[in-house]
């Protein structure tokens, strides 16, 4: 991927500023893409955003968001996510600072406050199911159990990409192609808490009442 | 153990697309022993179907769409064949059932596999070399992207033999698309190959995005930019925002007929309404990844064979971006009859009015970038002038369309067919063709024959008015279309005229055959040098066709037009110092994952779900590997550089 060779300066006025300093490096290039790739998946789930804000009063009278929801879990589950990414973050960090023990330690702690978050929420989605809150009882269900458990699939594989980049750590070091991935893995876990707040406020809070 | 799948799937009651497989089978069947017994496969194997080479990609994509256009139009000639036939006491040769997926099939196919794999392609092909960069940002997810792009096209045909394949039309529409009213695997196929290569047709969106910001060649800011590389950046824009919204609102469609669930039903509070919206807040920003592509290639040939610089370039480009932001604003015109309010109505039918605004401010920029030039008039201008024409009734009938009462009494006839006939025709497919025979002799080094190329031309031209205009003529009288049997004796006349014009453009498909098989044999007498067109953007620099690298020295960009500008100034004889090239090596990963995901496609589809389980886990694990693999390019070095540049300078070299 590193079409980008060495870059001279290109000696016009003009090119300053106004994307004229040629190809990006790689670094650039892979962190670029990669955010696009999340405002798709941001669209993706607007589309289950709107989904939901549409069905939220269809429970055919069913449960309604008030009896399947426990704001006491959803608290934990948002501090476990939040903190989750705090340790993303500082494993980042460390990542960069080429401190790859110290990047390990940080990516345990990621690992296990992202499983704790998926631990609570599927004990949720359990109890859910022992009260009769299946998806298929009301359009309401289908979409709130689509919703939150998009969130929770992604979740479910950014902890996967995790563990296999904790593994490249430990197999390759802390090289440039490696880093590179830990920065996309880094966009990926801080814009699924950027997801979790809209989930947060459109279906627990607003929801909850 | 293989789920739903029997021998019963297997219409052996059903003659005729048993047939038709038979014939592709058998055309397959000797393609791939003539590439045994020539020994074709390592060449092949090597230098296609693992190649990350963003033209060799592109070249595939154009391949796959021109096959699958042979697919879609016969699709089109039978329907029309059937309502030529099937008028009063006769019932035609198409059953209802079997009607009703070919126009379902004929939709998905024109839409899915023909116009987009088209665009992706011209795009891969062309964007780098305009952009005078070396390859595009991802070249190994490019290929991935190509190859799921085929899977999709691969299950659509399967579906002709193995089951059958959804008579819901190509939007899919709930109710009719529950489990309820389509109980079989018909919609499964449609929402399972939409799916995987809706996913192809994302990474493509993304890859093209971030080259175009992030890989120009030293000194190209925005506005130097060729207007076909922003015409490709606002369509990827539209791909990256657009696509997901469609992938999400099939995963609700599958999750209501998988599992039970209530998003679009009758019952349990499901709103199918709801689909139809999501479905066009796709839909229609899908529209303008078709055309505006389309308007890029036409600018580029206009420009090209005036020998002009594109008239205002600048009011080109926001045209494009205002068109892009606002195609998100147009989707509910595609259901006035929902039942919405007035005001609604209203301002859907004002914002679908004033998106054809800046439309006409490119129709003027062309003709006064023709205006004085010395017009050439080669076959594609002969398709943009024909798009100049078509485009603009077909622009004004959706005028009309956008009109909310006049949509009520429109809504589901024959015009309406005639109306995105008129503009997917005249627009889409007629830019393709002008940037399949423009830029042909660069991905092949050598021309298209003009003669057959301007006789397809006249035969599209003339076919599509006969074919078309009819409907017009048919929806004002109230036809509704997808009619698989007519009972008004009185619009026979006008069906038949339109079966004629289904001819024609038969005929004009034989024309573009017989133009690439006359041109491939007299190839050594048609050979050209980098430049045939004297062109003016910088994929006409480097020689025809390119090298793996395209560009041995990044160029260095001063103006808008910059190989005209080097032209201007001369160009040094000089050798450059050559640098270390670095290029992703072949891999067959995409292959591979194509591979299983028609599997998983296949087996999702049938409910034989060990074996979904099983191929969505070789995929990942495909990906895993491949994340592990170290050493994935290859270093050229300067004097290799430098020894394949002489030996392509010395090809260029007049004899």
């Amino acid at each position: 991927m590193t079409i980008g060779a060495t870059i001279e300066a290109v000696p016009t006025e003009l090119a300053r500023g106004r994307g004229g300093g040629g190809p990006a490096p790689t670094r650039t290039v892979v962190a670029y893409g990669f955010w696009i790739f999340i405002i798709s998946d941001i669209a993706m789930f607007s589309a289950l955003f709107a989904a939901y804000a549409v069905l939220a009063g269809q429970t055919a009278g069913g449960p309604t968001a008030g009896d399947v929801i426990n704001l006491r879990h959803v608290f934990i589950e948002t501090v476990f996510l939040l903190l989750s990414s705090y340790a993303c973050g500082l494993g980042a960090l460390s990542a960069e600072l080429r401190q790859p023990s110290r990047y390990l330690i940080f990516a345990a702690l990621t690992f296990v406050l992202g499983a704790a978050f998926l631990f609570v929420e599927i004990s949720d989605f359990v109890d859910m199911t022992r009260m009769g809150a299946v998806p298929s009882r009301s359009a309401f269900l289908s979409a709130f159990w689509t919703l939150v458990g998009m969130h929770g699939a992604h979740v479910t594989s950014g902890l996967v990409w995790l563990l296999y980049m904790a593994g490249q750590v430990v197999a390759k070091g802390l090289r440039p192609h490696v880093l590179r991935r830990l920065l996309c893995f880094s966009l990926f876990w801080h814009a699924l808490d950027i997801i979790w707040v809209g989930v947060l406020t459109l279906v627990y809070l607003m929801g909850a009442r | 153990m293989l789920g739903k799948l029997s021998w019963a799937a297997i219409p052996f009651d059903q003659p005729l697309p048993l047939y038709a497989m038979g014939v592709v089978g058998l055309v397959i069947f000797a393609v791939l022993v003539l590439i045994t017994i020539r020994g074709w496969w390592p060449y092949l194997w090597g230098e296609w179907l693992t190649s990350v080479d963003h033209k060799r990609i592109g070249v595939m994509y154009v391949i796959l769409a021109l096959v699958m256009l042979l697919r879609g139009f016969s699709d089109g000639i039978m329907m029309r064949s059937q309502q030529a036939v099937a008028v009063g006491g006769a019932q035609g040769y198409l059953p209802p059932d079997h009607y009703d997926q070919i126009f379902s099939s004929h939709g998905t196919i024109m839409i899915f596999f023909v116009a987009m794999p088209f665009l992706i392609g011209l795009m891969n092909f062309i964007v780098p070399l305009q952009l005078g960069a070396r390859d595009v940002a991802f070249p190994v997810l490019n290929s991935v992207s190509f190859w799921l792009s085929a899977t999709g096209a691969l299950l659509i045909n399967a579906s002709l033999v193995i089951g059958s394949f959804a008579r819901t039309g190509w939007t899919a529409y709930p109710p009719l698309s529950e489990l309820n009213f389509s109980p079989d695997v018909g919609v499964d196929y449609y929402l399972w190959l939409l799916q995987i290569s809706g996913v192809g047709t994302l990474f493509a969106g993304i890859n093209m995005v971030t080259t175009i910001l992030k890989m120009r060649a030293p000194g190209m800011t925005y506005f130097r930019m060729p207007v076909f590389c922003w015409s490709a950046l606002t369509a990827s824009i539209l791909i990256v925002v657009a696509f997901p919204v469609l992938t999400a609102t099939f995963v609700m469609l599958l999750l209501d007929r998988y599992l039970g669930m209530h998003f679009f039903t009758n019952e349990a509070g499901g709103n199918l309404m709801m689909y139809v919206n999501l479905f066009w807040a796709w839909g229609h920003p899908e529209v303008y990844i078709l055309i505006l592509p389309a308007f890029g290639i036409f600018s580029e040939v206009i420009a090209t064979y005036s020998g002009k610089p594109l008239f205002s370039y600048r009011s080109m480009v926001f045209a494009l971006l205002s068109i892009c932001v606002l195609s998100f604003m147009v989707w509910l015109h595609h259901f006035f009859t929902m039942g919405a309010s007035a005001d609604v109505n209203a301002f859907f039918g004002i914002m679908s009015m004033i998106i054809g605004v800046p439309t006409g401010v490119k129709v003027f920029n062309w003709l006064f970038t023709i205006y004085r030039g010395r017009l050439v008039f080669s076959t594609p201008v002969l398709y943009s002038l024909g798009f100049m024409v078509t485009f603009v009734i077909g622009g004004l009938t959706g005028v009309l369309l956008a009109v909310p009462p006049i949509d009520f009494v429109l809504h589901n006839t024959v015009f309406l067919i005639a109306h995105f006939h008129n503009v997917i025709i005249g627009g889409v497919l007629f830019g393709m063709l002008a940037g399949y025979n423009y830029w042909f002799p660069k991905a092949f080094g050598f021309t298209l024959h003009e003669g057959w190329g301007k006789a397809s031309f006249w035969c599209w031209f003339i076919g599509f008015y006969l074919a078309f205009g009819p409907l017009y003529v048919l929806g004002m009288g109230g036809m509704a279309r997808r009619l698989q049997h007519i009972d008004d004796v009185s619009w026979w006349p006008l069906l038949i005229v339109a079966e004629l014009g289904a001819i024609v453009i038969l005929i004009a498909l034989v024309c573009m055959a017989a133009q690439l098989y006359v041109s491939i044999r007299t190839r050594n007498s048609r050979r050209v040098s980098g430049d045939p067109w004297n062109g003016r953007t910088l994929e006409w620099a480097t020689s025809s066709p390119p090298p793996p690298y395209n560009f041995a020295v990044l160029p260095r960009v001063t103006t808008i037009d910059a190989f005209w500008e080097m032209k201007r100034r001369g160009v040094s004889s000089v050798e450059p110092t050559y640098e270390t090239i670095e290029t992703p090596r072949n891999t067959p990963v995409g292959f591979i994952v194509a591979f299983f995901a028609v599997l998983a496609g296949f087996s999702l589809i049938w409910h034989i779900w060990w074996l979904a389980i099983v191929s969505l886990l070789a995929i990942l694990a495909t990906a895993m590997v491949f994340g592990w693999s170290e050493n994935r390019e290859r270093e050229i070095s300067p004097t290799e550089v430098a020894r394949m540049e002489r030996a392509r300078l010395e090809l260029a070299r007049p004899a």
